[in-house]
């Protein structure tokens, strides 16, 4: 079966981003970026299942203007076998980056398609449930495992009480969370053989789809930041001081 | 203007986080009605109708809803999205899971974890791990919202709405539940302790984490931990606070062996009161917290338990 895996190249999570002066955005000039995180354990699910034998092809999709194109050799890198990028200069609302991928999906048929729960930059956590939607497919976000079983995938959920198994028909949406795999590093020769293999490039605009925004960034301002504290000279200090200074304990 | 907030349970008890909600929906204005769907969750029902500034509580009440499977969830709250200008979720897992597929079924964009509302078409959400705070218009008629629990204060419980029953099913049929495998403990809900004890790296393993215990117990706090302890696999998922794990913002938050990773501190640097025990005195953890103890949290930990 084929496996779908929609990525985005977000900033690096090590890197902690400024807000521009005049609060119109986050300053991205000259900041590392790197494929998310929950994509890259996408990328690294899709894989194993190739690997195990359940998977016959790994395609990678992106939606961005060229520079997202390391990202996908990135995946490619790491076991896909090709890759799509939908380009577009805009930033794009999570319903209308559904749309363009619910195109792919109609396009390439895919049995399972894997993504992040969450992109690290936007922090909306929807994608993947609007394309389920879109595509009228079962969901299991938040994965921790997911098996496939003939014409069906299990996946182990990670919900706020514990863990959650459901049955999916498939073709099936996957959404990933951190435990379920962690994700290899891409060998030199792979990094090199990535190069060469096909990515092909589709403007945004031949798919028909209304892009038009949903919603205004108004403005965009740092967080409050909290007073310095003290360092206390030990544990007496710290119990007199949550007791009488903050009474926050009895 | 009317408003459907949806009601986050276990089919016997309402979470207090709905209040939280409720007050959202407040803080936007409006006729406010909560929907309760789950199955034999009749118990919730009436929870429910004593929230105040409710006016009608509408009850789904079906085994296609017991699990609140995204699919059949979805469905129903499409179907009822005709009378409502503003739906709202907590951001929690099952509203996070179903809301956005709510959303692109009704074609509108969804408006995640906000903090704040502005105006009833601007509302204020945290960005990159909470490192940039946002203000976003919908553009859309209809707005669907999910709501951080953090942002607001709960509202009280001495009204009465009217019960109505759905007796509508709406059974998507792709997908069913298999198992749940709760954790179960017998300490408060990380989401609404007052008080918070977590761990990290520097807690070595699984097993020392018992030195949280002790102090948890004394205390009546909940234990968390960060990414980095649940990536080494001392202790589950669920336990994970931060910018991918769960937001809390108790009165009290002891952080363990943390150093404060920027993704860490998305999920706590709302805490009233953060307490930090760390052997490292330059760890980032420090210029959050409001009091820090360097030292060895071997040392510091036994300490604290025996002398609180």
């Amino acid at each position: 079966m084929k496996v779908l895996v929609p990525i985005k190249r977000v900033i690096d999570y090590n890197v902690k981003v400024r807000v521009k002066a005049d609060n119109s955005n986050v300053d991205l000039a000259n900041v590392k970026m790197a494929i998310n995180p929950f994509c890259e354990i996408a990328v690294e699910e899709a894989v194993r299942l190739k690997e195990a034998g359940i998977a016959t092809e790994v395609i990678a999709v992106s939606i961005g203007d060229k520079s997202c194109q390391e990202q996908l050799r990135t995946a490619l890198a790491l076991g896909a076998d090709r890759a799509i990028q939908i380009e577009t200069d805009e930033k794009l609302d999570a319903l209308n980056i559904a749309k363009l991928l619910q195109k792919i999906v109609e396009e390439e048929q895919p049995q399972l398609v894997i993504l992040g729960k969450q992109s690290i930059d936007s922090d909306n956590n929807q994608t993947g449930q609007m394309l389920a939607a879109l595509t009228g497919m079962p969901q299991g976000t938040f994965a921790s495992v997911v098996k496939v079983e003939g014409d069906k995938v299990n996946v182990t959920r990670e919900v706020d009480s514990g863990l959650q198994t459901v049955s999916l028909n498939l073709p099936a949406i996957v959404t990933t969370d951190l435990r379920l795999n962690e994700p290899r590093y891409a060998s030199l020769p792979n990094i090199m053989k990535a190069k060469r293999k096909p990515l092909v490039v589709k403007p945004a605009a031949d798919f028909g789809v209304d892009l038009s925004p949903r919603s205004k960034l108004i403005k965009v301002v740092p967080p409050a930041t909290r007073k310095a504290g003290i360092i206390v000279d030990g544990v007496d200090t710290l119990i007199e001081k949550l007791r009488n200074e903050a009474k926050v304990i009895s | 203007m009317s408003i459907l907030v949806f009601a986050e349970h276990d089919n016997s008890t309402l979470k207090a986080d709905t209040l939280k909600t409720v007050a959202a929906a407040q803080a936007i204005g409006g006729d406010i009605h909560i929907l309760v769907a789950g199955s034999d969750c009749q118990s919730v029902a009436q929870e429910a109708a004593k929230v105040n500034g409710v006016s009608k509580v509408l009850v789904a009440d079906n085994p296609a809803y017991q699990h609140q499977l995204a699919e059949n969830i979805s469905l129903l709250v499409t179907e009822l999205a005709a009378d409502y200008e503003h739906i709202l979720a907590t951001a929690l897992t099952t509203g996070k899971n179903f809301m956005p597929r709510v959303a692109a079924l009704l074609d509108v964009a969804q408006i995640s974890d906000i903090i704040a509302v502005e105006s009833s078409d601007t509302f204020v959400r945290p960005i990159y791990a909470g490192n940039a705070i946002a203000t976003v218009q919908s553009l859309d008629s209809k707005k669907i919202i999910t709501v951080r629990s953090t942002g607001f204060d709960p509202v009280g419980t001495d009204g009465s709405a009217e019960v109505v029953a759905i007796e509508s099913v709406t059974d998507a049929g792709i997908s069913t539940h298999v198992s749940d495998e709760l954790s179960v403990s017998e300490r408060p809900d990380l989401g609404a302790a007052s008080i918070v004890i977590s761990g990290g790296r520097g807690m070595q393993n699984g097993d020392n984490f018992k030195l949280l215990e002790g102090i948890a117990d004394k205390l009546g706090a909940a234990i968390g931990a960060s990414r980095a302890a649940v990536d080494a696999g001392f202790v589950p998922n669920d336990m994970q606070v931060g910018q991918t794990g769960k937001i809390v913002a108790p009165d009290l938050y002891i952080a363990v062996g943390i150093s404060g990773a920027i993704q860490h501190l998305a999920g706590m640097k709302d805490s009233k009161i953060i307490v930090a025990i760390n052997k490292d005195a330059e760890a980032p953890i420090f210029q959050v917290a409001d009091y820090g103890i360097v030292g060895d949290l071997f040392d510091v930990l036994p300490e604290l338990e025996g002398k609180l």
